[in-house]
């Protein structure tokens, strides 16, 4: 049976696998929630390998196929269609791979916690939405997946639904969310204007004809463009929108690393990359894009710096790590992008998943200054952070080293402003180590500054460590598509991505080989640089300093969260308390119906004394009615009577 | 013979003093006198109408209104006989109870 033309079944498997744990594995034991939860994740990535080896088999050709039409009204038809094409083809691995062993890290991980079925039924539910996103033939069913991730995330970011705290980081990322998705869901009407449609072909076909906006120039495609990328900012934590992924990470640790470092935030480089012809037609959007990803990849690094809570420290690399890739993006290397995009789904998920595998060890201790000298203790889950932090700070021949490499390479030789982007992106790579080298410093090296009297340390469960020595694999070795291009040869990932983006930038020449090579060897150094301040500034026996000037300004991270507050949330709520809440819905919406109802009281208050419960004036109403019933009946004949109607 | 004209005002004003006595009188007996009253008002008009236009539907509809009443009468007195037996009394100013 060809799987590809079933391709609903990769989607379909996790949605069962969610309602079925959902409706009823509250009764059932953990082993067999686990097995409905990992069968159906297990089988739905079988399905994806086997589904991407006939697609490749079958040549460089998008597939595409309707499997029924959803919404039709007038010329408009959004179906739900399914395409899997090379870009899809990466998505769909990551994903259901990636989702794959973080299931099986969170039977470990969560087997102490209560809400268990309910966990696995939202992972699933998370894991459908993100195929359909992935899979989604047009704009409007991916968009589908879009927002059903976003309920995903809002769901489990609240797991722990009784803490003040992670039902308050729920809700902020929810709204903050909704910001982007009004800019989202604005692009696609204005997409639907232009064009007529908003399945992928006929807009790209249609757009790909289209005159290219001048750089400066505000025309359609570029407003258009811009729309989809606040809708980008939002869901991938871009500079102004980012403030809600550092609090999301009150979730569980499993739900950090698939929905928000692995998967679901790198949706909107997924989103700027599926609309790469539509980007390309507008490079004022582009710069826009380029300059937003760069300016968040060093901004969210800063904060990064100082952090003490060991997955706040992640959160903010993710911020920036996704920065990297709109600044790739945003240069037009698309394929550069999608390639970070892997390579930091596996090296980041690997760090998330250590970092759970320290918490668990520490015993639900999450501050690294109360942890330090555990490299002893818990040696496989040291030794993946390890390969992690070495995968995300550059260094050869890890993974980083050459998606990260592409994507300087790429800024450098863009032609507006590519030095200034190529030297923030490289400042931000040492700050990267700095702060990764750091966290390493800290936890697991130096002085132990926990009570060894209440904090048992001890390695977690094969079905934790499993998955990390997995991913420290992926990360070590996700990167060695490039691989062949340090050595003039071909980047066989960006060959395998071009039937995509169109042919790969023009690499060939022996300036531009010798140029990369150079460019190398400068981010290394600058990782080393990084490394070496970090490790010589957390020396043995560093202690918790005191927060001054630059540094509490990074601590309360430029306090951005007090600036939305004074600025937006306080007027907002200031403006629904005084105005919405106390004028117009107490005053005009309840004066309104409360005066209705006044009024029928007042009526029926004066109206109700006609009911005496007297039988003889009930006599006087029935003999009084019949007389004016008669006069009405007798007018035209006791009119002139009366009146002298006799002329 | 009789004009119908006659039967007509003599029907009137047995209605008429119908109405008056259900209107004004405060015994409940009388009242369902004075409702008897307008019905065979209404009966004698019937009658009249029947015979002056030589048609018998009249007299049928007088015998329906007849059966009705006793139907009536047999309700009514019984409603009259409980009201008398709880209040103690045929007034029926004081039966007032059906009110908020």
């Amino acid at each position: 049976m060809p799987i590809l033309e079933y391709l609903w079944i990769i989607p379909l498997l996790p949605l069962l696998g969610s309602a079925i744990n959902g409706l009823f594995g509250a009764k059932w034991s953990k082993a067999v929630v686990n097995s409905v939860a990992l069968g159906s994740t297990g089988v739905s990535f079988l399905c994806a390998v086997e589904a991407v080896r006939e697609f490749l088999a079958g040549g460089s050709q998008p597939f595409r196929k309707e499997f029924f039409d959803w919404i039709v009204a007038g010329n408009f038809r959004a179906g739900f269609d399914l395409q899997l094409d090379q870009l899809t083809v990466v998505m769909l691995l990551v994903v259901t791979g990636v989702g794959f062993l973080i299931h099986i890290y969170s039977t470990g991980y969560m087997a102490h916690e209560g809400g268990y079925y309910r966990f696995f039924s939202y992972l699933n539910l998370f894991m459908f939405f993100m195929l359909i996103l992935v899979l989604a033939a047009n704009y409007v069913l991916l968009f589908v997946g879009w927002e059903g991730v976003g309920l995903c995330s809002y769901l489990l970011i609240g797991f722990y639904f009784l803490k003040q705290s992670a039902a308050d980081a729920g809700k902020k990322a929810f709204i903050v969310n909704r910001i982007g998705d009004f800019g989202f869901m604005l692009g696609m009407f204005l997409l639907f204007r232009s064009f007529g449609s908003l399945d992928f072909q006929t807009v790209f076909s249609k757009a790909a004809t289209w005159q290219p906006d001048a750089m400066g120039q505000f025309g359609t495609m570029t407003i258009a463009c811009i729309l989809l990328f606040v809708g980008a900012t939002g869901k991938s934590a871009q500079l102004p929108l980012y403030v809600w992924l550092p609090d999301a990470m009150e979730g569980p640790t499993p739900v950090s690393a698939l929905i928000h470092a692995a998967t679901m935030v790198t949706a909107g480089v997924y989103v700027v990359a599926r609309s790469h012809v539509l980007f390309s037609h507008a490079p004022t959007a582009m710069y826009i894009v380029a300059i937003v990803g760069c300016a968040t990849a060093f901004f969210a690094a800063t904060i990064g710096l100082v952090q003490s809570d060991i997955k706040k420290v992640l959160a903010y690399s993710t911020v920036s790590q996704l920065g990297y890739m709109f600044l790739a993006c945003g240069v037009g290397a698309f394929g550069a992008g999608i390639f970070h995009l892997m390579t930091h789904a596996f090296f980041k998920a690997l760090l998330f998943l250590s970092a759970g595998s320290v918490i668990h060890a520490m015993g639900g201790e999450q501050d690294m200054w109360h942890m330090g000298g555990l490299s002893k203790k818990i040696k496989v889950t040291y030794w993946c952070m390890l390969f992690g932090t070495i995968a995300i700070a550059g260094f050869p021949p890890f993974a980083a080293f050459f998606s990260k490499d592409s994507i300087l390479f790429a800024a450098y030789n863009s032609e507006s402003g590519g030095k200034v982007l190529y030297g923030v992106g490289l400042l931000a790579a040492v700050l990267t180590s700095f702060y990764m080298f750091r966290l390493i410093r800290l936890t697991f090296y130096g002085e132990k500054r926990y009570d060894e009297h209440h904090v048992h340390v001890h390695e977690s469960p094969s079905s934790m460590t499993g998955p990390l020595i997995i991913l420290s694999i992926l990360s070590l070795t996700g990167g060695w598509f490039a691989l062949p291009a340090l050595f003039g040869g071909k980047d066989y990932f960006a060959e395998f991505l071009s039937p995509v983006f169109g042919a790969a930038e023009a690499g060939g020449g022996e300036a531009a080989q010798s140029l990369e090579r150079i460019l190398s060897i400068v981010a290394v150094v600058a990782a080393t640089a990084g490394l070496l301040v970090a490790w010589r500034m957390y020396a043995k026996n560093v202690k918790r300093g005191t927060s001054e000037g630059v540094h509490k300004l990074l601590y309360n991270k430029y306090y951005m969260d007090e600036l939305y507050a004074a600025a937006i949330v306080r007027p907002l709520m200031w403006l629904s308390r005084n105005v919405l809440w106390k004028v117009v819905d107490a005053g005009m919406i309840d004066g309104t119906v409360n005066g209705v109802a006044d009024a029928a009281a007042a009526v029926g208050d004066t109206v109700r004394h006609t009911q005496s419960g007297n039988t003889r004036s009930y006599a006087v109403w029935v003999v009084i009615g019949a007389i004016v019933v008669l006069g009405i009946v007798f007018w035209p004949i006791l009119h002139p009577a009366l009146f002298g109607g006799v002329r | 013979m009789v004009p119908t004209n006659y039967y007509l005002i003599l029907s009137a004003i047995l209605f008429g003093l119908g109405v008056l006595a259900f209107v004004f009188k405060r015994n409940v007996i009388t009242i369902f006198m004075a409702i008897e009253l307008m019905l065979n008002a209404v009966n004698l008009a019937f009658v009249a109408f029947s015979r002056a236009m030589g048609k018998s539907d009249g007299e049928v509809f007088v015998l329906f209104v007849i059966i009705v009443a006793a139907a009536e009468a047999a309700v009514g007195l019984g409603i009259i006989i409980l009201t008398a037996r709880n209040r103690r009394s045929l007034n029926v100013e004081r039966v007032d109870l059906l009110k908020l």
